[in-house]
């Protein structure tokens, strides 16, 4: 796009100013623009080597061997995935753990029975369901005094702000180990660590939908004398209500897999047997899993997503994040 | 301003003028008290499924206490020993934080010979002569009793002495206690703060105050002939076999990393797929149609078995992280690019067009600068959020600081290594969150962040 072609001739000498200053901005602006990028590269170079350094196998040595692993990660035949899912007797059975599918099955009443994964992905849906309820009530009930238009900008605002940043920011990792430690290793340390982190990542979302509601309703409640509690109860709650749900869903979304990760390293649920299958070299088992985790988180996403949908209308909420 | 009564035909009159908004339909009335309940029973079935009731009750709450402490705070376990001969001897346990020769102010040797441990102040200690202990509290002296078999407290105890097992246990509450058998006393004495943060018991820095260190570094006596004070006092520093500051620093910045390659290169790769994804853009149905489910696949496969997948592959270390990444979040920027694009405004792009542009320059003048600022931003989100996230994929061994904050949990006595870590991750989480926060408000405004 450079107009360096425009005869200076057939110019004024005005025109010829705001020409030049143009061309120079467009040449500063460039100048930043490869600038950073340079710096971006240089960082990204540095940071490859780092990581390439750190790791215990070499980026290049262990890429030809990347596909060696998922070559002899082979289920002995395909019906193998569907009995592992299903806990049914494999005819490859040798007493090893890798056969042992029907070690797994918890029975409800006589024979019927939940397949091992289906339970434990039960344990961890459950997990995620319950402290995304835990947390949400919380974070429900901290958010209004966080909320600059109820509160104003006094000690109690910055006190519960820095609460839900400090419960955002807060390793879930080290709230679990420390509740694993009291209470041994299982999902009520992981309940613990995601309700926790809930609190302070539902909490920031919620006062900030509570900041931006309409006061009117609120002016309107306090000019017929309406204490705090009313006001928030019968002014601010309604009209947020909506806002808040989808958040609260979208957490739930964002918290099964948080749940899985947290399981795999000692919070129970799908992620520890993952990490047990596929540390074992179980291939069928480990198919299994992944068929089933896929399709759960692929399920929960597009019912949270549709009642979102319902409840807000088509506005942008993929900012969730964690 | 006075209130407002109504009579009771004013408030029939308004009732019959406004039913819908007095009295609401049955669904909507029923609607909360049935969320409530269904969350009610809901907790109630977790309560059994999760057995929460016994997990709690079977909780060793005892611990609580001493793990938060540890946080915060270190403990000495200096005994005393009853030798034959009428000898009490000190012994330190292995690798003391009070060092090699320790002497420190409370622990004291009265002039008539005995020994003694003050707590807090001189009127709460215990004095150990052969044979015979005697603990004071607030001034008062208990003496126990040393039996052949056992130690006896005093008839006339107060609640804080304890028998059990033929031992007496004294607290001082946070000062620690003091376990008395008849053939030892056991001191546990506890300290706020860190120990030996800076240099631990066998650098020649230990034990050395800021300006004799200061003095030390600038110091043209060599302690280590080979190197200069001050490389040496850096290496003694990151080596402290305690704190192991320089494998901490070197595991938070193997997090760091995995986060900002993982995102950087998801981002790249997302870009071009992306408009391949966006039907306004690529008019071929099926191959948009093929993108976008490569991009939900690569998504909903969890991030958990992407780093599992790639530990087995690349084996343990930080490329597993950043492959994680990299292989979850190309799934999510394609998603969240493909949708800015097919949310753009066409008017700039037929412009472009109509003067004549190929298709690539359509692409560069007429979609570009509508999405770029987006983009970036969206980007410089989850490269914060994968920040925080990295730690604890880094925990099943995909690199990183969330393996080395596991191994310091497991052994239940580093809860103050563990303490250290959480306030670097902290320190770099808020610092990154101010980071992209502050470019992002740069490229796309506050309001529409």
């Amino acid at each position: 796009m450079t107009d360096a072609t425009v005869p200076h001739a057939s110019l004024t000498p005005e025109t010829i100013d705001v020409h030049n200053h143009y061309r120079q901005l467009v040449a500063t602006r460039r100048l930043y623009t490869i600038g950073t990028l340079l710096v971006l590269a240089v960082v990204l170079v540095g940071a490859l080597i780092f990581a390439n350094d750190a790791s215990a196998g070499k980026f290049l040595d262990r890429l030809p061997y990347l596909l060696d692993f998922i070559k002899t990660f082979t289920p002995d035949d395909p019906v193998e995935i569907v009995r592992a899912l299903f806990d049914l007797p494999s005819p490859y059975a040798d007493g090893s753990f890798k056969y042992d599918y029907e070690e797994g099955r918890h029975y409800l009443f006589g024979d019927v029975y939940l397949p091992e994964y289906f339970y434990q992905m039960l344990v961890t849906l459950n997990i995620a369901f319950l402290s995304t309820l835990v947390g949400g009530l919380f974070a429900f009930c901290l958010c209004f005094f966080a909320a600059t238009n109820l509160v104003g900008a006094g000690p109690v605002r910055f006190i519960v702000r820095r609460v839900f940043e400090l419960l955002r920011a807060f390793p879930e990792i080290v709230i679990a180990g420390l509740f694993a430690a009291i209470l041994s290793l299982g999902p009520i340390a992981a309940i613990f660590a995601v309700s926790l982190h809930t609190i302070g990542a539902l909490g920031k979302m919620f006062f900030e939908i509570v900041e931006n509601a309409d006061m009117k309703p609120d002016d309107g409640l306090k000019a017929s004398g309406a204490n705090w509690f009313e006001r928030v109860r019968f002014g601010i709650v309604p009209q947020v209500l909506p806002n808040l749900v989808s958040y609260f869903l979208l957490r739930a979304e964002i918290n099964v897999r948080a749940s899985t990760i947290i399981g795999a390293v000692g919070g129970g649920g799908i992620g520890e047997v993952f990490r047990q299958s596929i540390g074992r070299d179980h291939a069928a088992k480990t198919y299994a899993i992944v068929i089933l985790l896929f399709l759960t988180i692929v399920a929960v996403d597009q019912l949270s997503g549709w009642l979102r949908h319902r409840l807000v209308g088509n506005q942008a909420f993929q900012f969730g994040g964690t | 301003m006075s209130a407002i009564t109504l009579t009771n035909t004013e408030r029939q009159a308004l009732r019959e003028a406004h039913a819908k908004v007095l009295r609401p339909s049955l669904v909507k009335r029923i609607a909360g008290p049935l969320v409530i309940l269904g969350t009610i029973a809901y907790a109630v079935f977790c309560w059994f499924f999760f057995d929460i009731g016994t997990t709690i009750a079977e909780g060793r709450w005892d611990r609580t206490v001493p793990y938060l402490a540890d946080w915060v705070t270190w403990e000495a376990q200096p005994r005393y020993r009853f030798r034959d001969g009428g000898v009490v001897e000190i012994e330190h346990q292995r690798f003391s934080p009070l060092g090699e020769n320790p002497d420190p102010d409370w622990m004291l040797r009265l002039p008539d010979g005995r020994d003694a441990v003050t707590f807090r102040d001189f009127a709460d200690r215990v004095e150990i002569a052969p044979r015979e202990v005697l603990v004071y509290l607030a001034g008062t002296p208990y003496g126990v009793a040393l039996t052949d078999g056992a130690a006896v407290m005093p008839p006339d105890a107060p609640a804080a002495f304890e028998e059990k097992n033929g031992r007496v246990t004294v607290h001082f509450g946070f000062a620690g206690s003091a376990e008395i058998r008849n053939t030892q006393v056991l001191i546990r004495r506890r300290f706020f703060g860190w120990e030996n943060f800076w240099f631990d018991t066998q650098s020649p820095f230990w034990d050395m105050s800021p300006p004799e260190l200061i003095a030390s570094a600038v110091s043209s006596e060599r302690i280590d002939p080979a190197r200069s004070n001050l490389s040496l006092i850096i290496s003694e520093f990151l080596t402290n076999s305690e704190w192991q500051h320089g494998d901490v620093f070197n595991k938070l910045l193997q997090t760091i990393v995995m986060a900002f390659v993982g995102t950087l290169f998801a981002c790249l790769l997302a870009f071009p797929l992306a408009f391949i994804a966006a039907r306004n853009i690529t008019r071929n149905r099926p191959l948009s149609w093929i993108t976008k489910r490569f991009f939900d696949f690569t998504r909903s496969v969890d991030m958990l078995i992407w780093a599992l997948v790639f530990v087995r592959g690349f084996g343990p270390g930080p490329l597993a992280g950043i492959s994680a990444i990299f292989v979850t979040d190309t799934g999510t920027f394609g998603k969240l690019y493909s949708e800015t694009l097919e949310n753009i405004d066409d008017k700039q792009r037929e412009g472009v067009k109509s003067v004549g542009a190929g298709p690539m320059s359509v692409q560069r003048y007429g979609v570009m600068p509508q999405v770029l600022p987006a983009f970036a931003s969206q980007a410089l989100y989850f490269w914060e959020s994968n920040t925080r996230g990295a730690t604890i994929i880094g925990a099943v061994g995909a690199g990183g600081i969330g393996l080395k904050l596991l191994e310091a949990m497991r052994t239940n006595a580093d809860w103050e290594n563990v303490a250290y870590m959480v306030c670097l991750i902290l320190v770099v989480v808020y610092v990154f969150d101010g980071i992209s926060n502050a470019i992002r408000s740069r490229l796309i405004g506050r309001a529409s962040r």
